[in-house]
């Protein structure tokens, strides 16, 4: 018997499968992203804890309403001028010294919405070192040194924000969700853009890219760098205990 | 004088197809292993707020979700509801749920959880605002809004 020739089956199709595979694929499955806008919650706050007392220039009132509009500092105000509020606060007095290009808010009387920067100086804080040191309080010791740190990469003494000052932050139970992660997000921003402003002036790099080859690298000198300028610009954003707006906060 | 000639003979030949389903199998292999796939259905309906100071979590496996919105299924209702793994749940029950969660990590991972918020642009406040202290008791502070990104406005 002869043999018989096998035809070539014809594989012209086999694209047309493949691709009708891949698009099933793309189809069916829903990508899932996990990113999004990071906040540490504060612990509980236990029953007995004293009320601080704090000035009243040194916290940025943020409110939020049922209609979405926004109260800052006792003026209506528009979520796209919230961010250049905040960096006003956040600037306030003297760090011109840092910060040429930023002018600074001069305090007068009736601009007291502003707390007042205070002098971080580096022969003080030799002193301070000492001392605690001397009183084994290491814990504290080690934030002087970190102000040190920050003084030499500078190159000269710097201002800080008063502990008591911070963005706070109000928001009514039937805001939208949406307006909140938006002024959360505004707020970040204005923080991220002064620290952004101020790395580059001061090491030719902004912030962000500081924090992204930290986190490649894990260089201790670029570590010091990150907090140093996290000294002069710190996230200080407290959201204040829910309260409910039928309770008449207003 | 030279003449030229039409070759009208010779015939490119056809390009050959063969390598095509190979290169096809390839992308949709890339899209299978590229693709991080949803873990848990979705009961509820979340249109994801738009956000510009964006962080992503490395470690995937640190997190837990929370979803808040309207529930898929009309007959649920319209009003936003919590959903904690597979089933509608709440917020009394978020306590024990984050301890549940944390046993699934190993021991020198607890502290480490991330829970994600993935919450409906349109929910209010209130619901939202509800989890959150029930989070802060139950300890679980680190906390993502999911959000999708976006430019930074000037």
């Amino acid at each position: 018997m002869a043999r018989r020739e096998i035809p070539e089956i014809n594989a012209g199709s086999m694209a047309d499968i493949a691709f009708l595979l891949l698009i099933f694929w793309l189809v069916t499955t829903t990508i899932d992203s996990d990113e999004g806008v990071k906040r540490q919650l504060p612990p509980p706050v236990p029953p007995d804890m004293e009320q601080q007392e704090v000035k009243d220039g040194d916290v940025y009132n943020v409110r939020t309403n049922f209609r979405d509009e926004l109260l800052v500092e006792k003026e209506v105000m528009s979520i796209g001028e919230l961010k250049d509020g905040a960096k006003d606060f956040l600037v306030a007095t003297g760090t011109g010294l840092l910060h040429p290009e930023r002018p600074n808010v001069t305090l007068s009387d009736e601009n007291l919405k502003y707390p007042e920067r205070q002098w971080v100086r580096k022969s003080e804080l030799l002193a301070l070192e000492q001392s605690f040191l001397a009183a084994g309080q290491n814990k504290r010791a080690e934030k002087v040194r970190e102000k040190l740190t920050a003084i030499e990469l500078f190159g000269g003494d710097y201002r800080e924000l008063p502990g008591s000052a911070l963005i706070s932050l109000q928001t009514d139970r039937n805001t939208s969700y949406d307006l909140y992660l938006q002024v959360q997000n505004e707020l970040e921003a204005a923080v991220n853009e002064l620290r952004d402003e101020l790395a580059l002036a001061k090491f030719n790099e902004t912030y962000a890219s500081l924090e992204e080859r930290y986190n490649r690298t894990k260089q201790e000198s670029l570590l010091d760098k990150i907090k140093a300028i996290r000294l002069v610009y710190p996230q200080r954003i407290s959201e204040a205990e829910p309260r409910d707006a039928s309770q008449g906060y207003y | 004088m030279g003449k030229f000639k039409k070759n009208s003979k010779r015939e490119s030949g056809a390009i050959s197809t063969a390598s095509l389903p190979d290169i096809v199998f390839m992308l949709l292999f890339f899209f299978m292993v590229a693709t991080v796939l949803r873990t848990e259905e979705e009961m509820v309906k979340v249109v994801r707020p738009e956000a510009s100071e964006i962080y992503k979590i490395e470690k995937k496996h640190l997190i837990r979700y929370i979803n808040i919105g309207p529930p898929q299924d009309k007959r649920y209702g319209t009003e936003p509801v919590i959903q904690l793994n597979d089933q509608f749940a709440d917020v009394a029950l978020i306590r024990d749920w984050v301890e549940n969660e944390r046993l699934t990590l190993a021991e020198a991972e607890q502290t480490k959880m991330w829970v994600s918020m993935k919450v409906d642009q349109d929910t209010k406040m209130g619901v939202v605002t509800d989890v959150k202290q029930e989070l802060r008791k139950a300890s679980a502070l680190k906390v993502l809004y999911s959000a999708n990104s976006r430019e930074r406005t000037n």
